[in-house]
């Protein structure tokens, strides 16, 4: 019969308009902003710096090396390089960025900047209101409003940040292991060469903290 | 009026247009989707005599944004959050389909746990983005609202999972050369599960709502029909061109991916007209439920990248690929060619809706304006690949 098609139609209008006063699943949309969903542990957004202590300047992570600014897609990254040095983490003198801007307007959200930096020093951030009333550059943020504490990060990604820690402390012991490890062989190096006249190579200290495999960072 | 005596009446007038002047009693009218919320920005010149399309010229360009050039002046790895912008329905499709052909290229094994992954976001890709083609398809008939809205909730639970999975809901920029970004948890499979098990009871609901309804078959039985013949020699590919009747579906032909390790039929359509297309993708959600159900089940832990591929500083050996895949909308490929550098010498896309849109004039020439609207929806187009 003509009309059984829109009738058995209407039934599943019905059924669903009742049902979304009894069952959640039903429902459409929620009453932002008053209520939220709750972002998951994975939400990106736009990249910030980490910085370690309560220092900005002193802690921040970035050594200023230009990598992300290289393989950033959209090229949104800007950054100068400090002319002096000032230690980072591990006491080792290492530049920092006199500027750091990325213009958040260009930004796709991609996260290769963070894939790409050695220094755990940019990570993504979970901020997602921040339309602007000034039509120019208040979507460019500078190196200030980007640092962001260790502590925040934690907030945000707590899976991630400790997996990231964990890296860090990790890389931090097998530098210092290396480190006591060549003293030990140049302490032996200089008896060597009180008894002989040719010293044995001395390997080199240097080493940078390594990537966190992404299995780990989930 | 004489055409020797020039009145000023007739001097300003505006120019008269081709069509009008050929064809005399011909009105030309200029018609599409505009928002960029439907389809996309996109206009067609119809040619109308009464009510009746006698012809139909496709406008694109619009959203033109330069993807294959900024593709050959990026890193391999910087175009692949550019592929999410194609067609930003399916980011995760695309980004398969760019990384396989680099690894064609390159020679990248991909481990097993990445190629299950692959599989199942591919098709919990192709859920959504059907699901949401029937909505906007209604809604483009004049159904406003109700049937988008129903299919939208379930959409909005698989992007769900992508974001929590890859951190956005359709810029996933989820795959990596050699395999994927983040492992899914247990807990992330659990969900997914219970999500892909409770998606038939939709789509019972949604075939009750729109499938036996009069007024759908009206619109759409014997509406821009497509026979078989013309589907191939345009090459048009996926849902489209097996709704005429051709038995052509990439994962059976290429068998990429773990594809060969699954069991399921690819369905065919008899009439190629508006309804079959229509069924045609209520018929694929049913497959690739019955697909994902298989790889829940097969899924094993292990690791998800290949270790060898380097993030920074990625040169594939010179030489030349073309990866493909059945992205929900049709044939997706990539073709790159690699002299040894940073980035490709040359960055193809062969993106399936464009082809499919190629047909358009032919689908809906002899119908009514009207008819217009739903064979385009029908085409599933987005056009951000379109103009890419």
């Amino acid at each position: 019969m003509i009309g059984t098609g829109i009738l058995k139609g209407m039934a599943v209008t019905a059924r669903n308009f009742v049902g979304s006063y009894f069952d959640k699943e039903r429902l459409i949309t929620i009453q932002y902003p008053e209520e939220r969903n709750p972002l998951p542990e994975n939400y990106r957004n736009f990249p910030f710096l980490i910085y370690d202590g309560d220092d900005p300047h002193a802690g921040l992570r970035c050594v200023a090396c230009k990598i992300c600014e290289k393989e950033c897609p959209p090229q949104c990254i800007y950054i100068v390089k400090s002319d002096d040095k000032k230690p980072d983490y591990m006491g080792k003198p290492q530049f920092y960025p006199k500027v750091f801007d990325i213009d958040i307007s260009v930004c796709m959200s991609c996260q290769i900047c963070v894939e790409v930096c050695p220094f755990e020093a940019i990570k993504m951030d979970k901020e997602f209101e921040l339309s602007k009333r000034e039509r120019f550059d208040a979507l460019l943020s500078r190196k200030e409003e980007l640092s962001k504490s260790n502590d925040y990060y934690h907030k945000i990604h707590p899976l991630e940040a400790a997996a990231v820690d964990k890296n860090l402390a990790d890389a931090a012991a097998v530098a210092e292991a290396k480190k006591k490890a060549a003293a030990e062989a140049a302490a032996k190096a200089a008896a060597a060469k009180a008894a002989a006249t040719k010293p044995p190579p001395v390997g080199d200290a240097a080493s940078v903290p390594g990537k966190p495999t992404p299995s780990s960072q989930q | 009026m004489d055409a020797t005596v020039q009145t000023i009446e007739a001097m300003e007038r505006p120019p008269v247009t081709m069509a009008s002047r050929l064809e005399g009693e011909l009105l030309e009218v200029s018609m599409g989707p505009q928002h960029p919320s439907t389809h996309g920005v996109f206009r067609m010149n119809v040619a109308l005599e009464g009510e009746i399309v006698r012809k139909l010229k496709p406008v694109f360009g619009y959203l033109h944004r330069n993807h294959e050039q900024i593709g050959e002046h990026t890193s391999y790895l910087g175009s692949m959050p550019y592929t999410d912008r194609l067609d930003y329905f399916c980011s995760m499709s695309n980004n398969w389909a760019y990384a396989l052909s680099v690894e064609k290229l390159a020679g990248i094994e991909v481990p097993e746990r990445a190629e299950y992954l692959r599989v199942i976001l591919a098709e919990l890709t192709r859920l959504q983005n059907h699901a949401s083609l029937l909505g906007f398809l209604l809604s483009d008939m004049g159904a406003w609202g109700t049937p988008l809205m129903y299919a939208f909730r379930e959409r909005e639970k698989i992007l769900d999972l992508f974001e929590s999975l890859a951190g956005s809901r359709m810029m996933c920029d989820y795959m990596r050369f050699g395999g994927c970004r983040l492992d899914a948890s247990d807990e992330w499979l659990a969900r997914a599960k219970q999500i892909v098990d409770r998606f038939p009871e939709f789509l019972d609901e949604f075939e009750e709502l729109i499938l036996g309804n009069e007024i759908v078959i009206g619109r759409t039985q014997n509406v821009g029909k497509l026979s078989a013949e013309l589907a191939i020699s345009a090459g048009i590919t996926g849902p489209m061109l097996r709704a005429s009747g051709v038995n052509y579906d990439v994962r059976k032909v290429d068998a990429y991916g773990f594809y060969p390790r699954f069991k399921f039929r690819i369905p065919l359509g008899n009439h190629g007209d508006t309804y079959d297309r229509l069924m045609m993708r209520a018929l694929e959600m049913r497959e690739s439920v019955g697909i994902l159900k298989q790889a829940f089940a097969q899924i094993q832990p292990g690791p998800i990248v290949n270790p060898k591929v380097k993030v920074r500083a990625f040169r594939p050996p010179a030489g030349e690929a073309y990866g493909r895949i059945e992205a929900p909308k049709g044939e997706l490929g990539f073709y790159l060619i690699s002299d040894g550098g940073p980035n490709p010498y040359r960055y193809r896309v062969r993106p399936p809706s464009f082809i499919n849109l190629t047909v358009l004039e032919d689908l809906c020439l002899g119908h009514t304006v009207a008819d217009v609207m739903v064979i385009l929806g029908s085409v599933d187009i987005v056009m951000g690949e379109v103009d890419r």
